[in-house]
């Protein structure tokens, strides 16, 4: 059977099982969207090409399978560049379809020619410039086998358009790994690693169990549970690990980091062993790393076997994956504990005994709204808890609004919290609210967005509605880049500089319903539950509930950046224990 | 020449693609890893290429270098190659100021490192000599009062030595492992 590269690359991606695709034509990609017509494969118009880049990532944390972005070259192709870069920090699987001018006049600068593999190299894990229509498929193949395989991550396949226009002999490849001599994933943990990781676990006094997004991104929520629970270690999750492990059970300590809570973050500090799970001793979870729990041992579990000793080394590196290496460790530990014999067991009472007194003397707080005074932002996020259930996606842009919303949420089942972590893109919240619910229609998806990050891709509420997509939007508006307003009080002796914003320009009500959603403002505490409500009634459209909050709050506990995590700062009005 | 502790030689085989080279060195810059020479071209076995890069390690441990280079789709195999177990050779090519009077004594040097005169002008010489990268070093030094005009060298190639082939080569790590 003969076809175009056009058509052979969307009967690529239906032999892959793509079901959407989020994107927005133009010149060099225009072969390719006439096939589109013809094809079961949703198309979703945005209405900018980072909105397609974002929503294919919301798609992918959701469903946990890749995402599918396509857009044409040069402009198109650089608006794509943030959500690749945010996909690759976050090992978010997606797969990115670019447009090129034909081949004949790569190198010309011809209009809109962009060297897109030159510049996506660094921030993919691996992209395509594909030559010959007869490639398409195996390229296809390859690319969704990298994107999911391993560390999953994103990948960039640019087409020039004489190749989508030329003629090819129809196939599909049996194996796509065949033409991939150099890429072969480690999944498997050693056994002799895993044998000794067993060892420290029960040695230990004070474990701490370290999850990462990797437990998420390897479905492997389940076990770790299941080693939790036989071993009786806490779990700190990381904030790509929200939901990996139920904030309910007694042994979840939550968030560690920059802005975790106290236990969380003191528990690792003091712990005698870190059993770090499909993280990556980030910078926001270490502080300064040389005072990064200090007397732990590590046993680090990950895929990509770069992570080991990258940052902090492991007393037992184990490359794998996090699912295949969790079910042999926790026969190990079983095995370990029965060699040793039944009353070998450590005690682990009086760790978690002061655990306890560290959750007891510093809880998470802030002070209520007082009479008359603005809204408090983690009032509402309690709020929006209590009235959606845990099964609940919140996705979120990048600020205060979102450590609250990773602090104040309560996480129960995984890929329910969709966030940019590792490179912190505002303007992220939109449009992967939008994949979220396109992945799951069923779901209802929350964004928990800044004002300041709304400006930057709201427009994609213009696509939602179009495309009847009814995503929830709650934007706590304090007026500021309140982030960075946060660091200049603490650290720039409260001189603002370019941070204040306006809480009324623009007029987030009117700008909603411009946009063909249900625009709601909110100025009370007494309004809250109303607006949450009346949104979550309305299953037709968008709706956007803009919360006036309080601009003086500040996010607490924080551990300054660049010092240790034993200086912690739990609060503005500093109590004992905070230093 | 920097450091002889510093550098490590790290044999890198991979696809031969267009595009490969780059990924190669992007990776060194975006890491901030530093190169200290590179030659590359096909192996005997055309669909793959051999990548010899000394790399400067101050900052960087060795292993980072190694595993992230491994994650680079179109890389097969890395061996780090330790200079006591390897045999080295460097090409030098260089243009030479050589009147009447100083031809002899430039030919003369040319010959006791065992190098080969290329090229004859009326007022240079252009000579080439293989040899490791030390006494390259040292016949540059030697030529240098002669006048240079250009003076190009090809990069480090390294190959393990022969005796010390299974035993004592280190295989950094190999995704089959
Ligand atoms: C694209 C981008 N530009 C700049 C920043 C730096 N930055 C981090 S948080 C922040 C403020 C965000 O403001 P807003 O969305 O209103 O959230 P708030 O902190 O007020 O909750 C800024 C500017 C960023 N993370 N991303
Ligand atoms: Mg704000």
């Amino acid at each position: 059977m003969k076809l175009t590269g056009a058509q052979a690359l969307i009967k690529s991606l239906e032999a892959q099982g793509v079901e959407v695709i989020f994107g927005l034509p133009g010149g060099a990609i225009l072969p390719v969207y006439d096939p589109i017509i013809d094809s079961p494969i949703r198309h979703i118009l945005v209405r900018h090409e980072q909105g397609a880049g974002h929503a294919a990532e919301g798609y992918a944390h959701v469903t946990g399978k890749p995402g599918v972005m396509m857009v044409t070259s040069g402009p198109a192709a650089t608006n794509i560049v943030t959500p690749l870069a945010d996909a690759y920090m976050d090992s978010v699987p997606v797969v990115c379809i670019t447009g090129q001018v034909g081949t004949g006049s790569i190198g010309t600068d011809a209009f809109q020619e962009a060297d897109t593999t030159g510049i996506t190299m660094s921030i993919t894990k691996h992209n395509w410039l594909v030559t010959d229509p007869a490639d398409i498929p195996s390229v296809i193949a390859q690319a969704f086998h990298v994107a999911t395989t391993g560390r999953p991550g994103p990948v960039l396949v640019d087409i020039p358009k004489d190749v989508s226009n030329g003629l090819m002999e129809w196939y599909w490849p049996e194996d796509p790994a065949a033409g991939l001599p150099g890429y072969r994933p480690t999944l498997k943990g050693h056994p002799r690693m895993i044998k000794e990781a067993a060892k420290l676990i029960c040695d230990a006094s004070r474990p701490v169990i370290y999850a990462g997004g990797g437990i998420i991104r390897s479905g492997a929520s389940g076990l770790l549970r299941s080693l939790a629970e036989l071993t009786g270690a806490p779990v700190t999750t990381t904030l790509m690990a929200r939901g990996a492990f139920p904030d309910s059970h007694p042994l979840a300590l939550g968030m560690p980091g920059m802005h975790g809570n106290y236990a969380a973050v003191t528990a690792m500090q003091k712990a005698d062993l870190l059993i770090t799970l499909g993280a990556r001793f980030d910078d926001r979870v270490t502080g300064r790393v040389d005072a990064f729990a200090p007397l732990a041992k590590v046993v680090h579990v990950d895929v990509d076997p770069a992570e080991l000793g990258k940052v902090r080394r492991a007393d037992v590196p184990i490359v794998g994956d996090c699912s295949l290496v969790l079910e042999e460790l926790v026969e190990a530990v079983r095995a370990e504990w029965q060699r040793r014999g039944e009353n070998s067991r450590v005690d682990l009472s009086p760790w978690m005994a002061e655990i306890r007194s560290w959750q007891q003397r510093y809880p998470l707080r802030y002070e209520p709204t007082e009479e008359g005074s603005p809204l408090k932002p983690q009032f509402v996020v309690e709020r929006l808890r209590e009235l959606n259930g845990p099964e609940t996606i919140v996705v979120s842009g990048v600020g205060q609004h979102q450590m609250w919303a990773s602090q104040y949420w309560r996480f129960e089942n995984p890929n329910t919290w969709v966030n940019s972590g590792g490179l912190g893109t505002m303007g992220f919240a939109v449009p992967a609210a939008i994949g979220a619910k396109v992945g799951r229609p069923g779901a209802t998806v929350w964004a928990i967005d800044g004002d300041g990050c709304f400006q930057m891709t709201a427009q994609e509420l213009v696509t939602a509605t179009a495309e009847r997509i009814p995503i929830k939007v709650a934007i706590l508006n304090n007026a500021y880049l309140g982030m960075v307003r946060q660091w200049q009080e603490m650290f720039y002796d409260q001189r603002y500089s370019e941070v204040y914003l306006s809480p009324d320009l623009p007029d987030y009500v009117m700008w909603a319903e411009a946009m063909g959603c249900v625009g709601i403002r909110v100025e009370s505490p007494d309004q809250v539950d109303v607006a949450i409500q009346k949104a979550n009634s309305i299953d037709d459209r968008p709706v956007v509930v803009e919360f006036r909050t309080d601009a003086r709050e500040m996010v607490y506990p924080m551990v300054p950046a660049g010092a240790s995590n034993d200086d912690i700062v739990v609060g503005p009005t500093q109590g004992e224990g905070g230093h | 020449m920097a450091d002889q502790q510093r550098r490590h030689i790290l044999s890198v085989l991979v696809e031969n693609r267009s595009g490969v080279l780059a990924r190669v060195a992007g990776l060194f810059s975006r890491r901030g890893y530093n190169i200290f020479s590179l030659a590359v071209a096909p192996t005997d076995d055309e669909r793959f290429s051999r990548i010899t890069v000394v790399v400067d390690v101050e900052s960087a441990p060795l292993e980072q270098i190694v595993k992230q280079l491994h994650k680079l789709v179109n890389v097969l195999k890395i061996t780090e190659l330790d200079p006591s177990d390897a045999v080295e050779r460097e090409l030098l090519m260089a243009s030479v100021t050589a009147s009447a009077t100083t031809r002899g004594q430039v030919t003369e040097l040319v010959a006791i490192f065992g190098g080969t005169v290329v090229d004859v002008g009326p007022e240079h010489l252009t000579v080439c000599l293989a040899d490791e990268p030390r006494r390259l070093d040292d016949f540059e030094e030697l030529i240098r009062p002669f006048g240079i005009v250009e003076l190009q060298r090809s990069g480090q190639l390294a190959l393990a030595k022969l005796e010390t082939r299974a035993p004592r080569l280190r295989r950094v790590s190999d995704r089959s492992a």
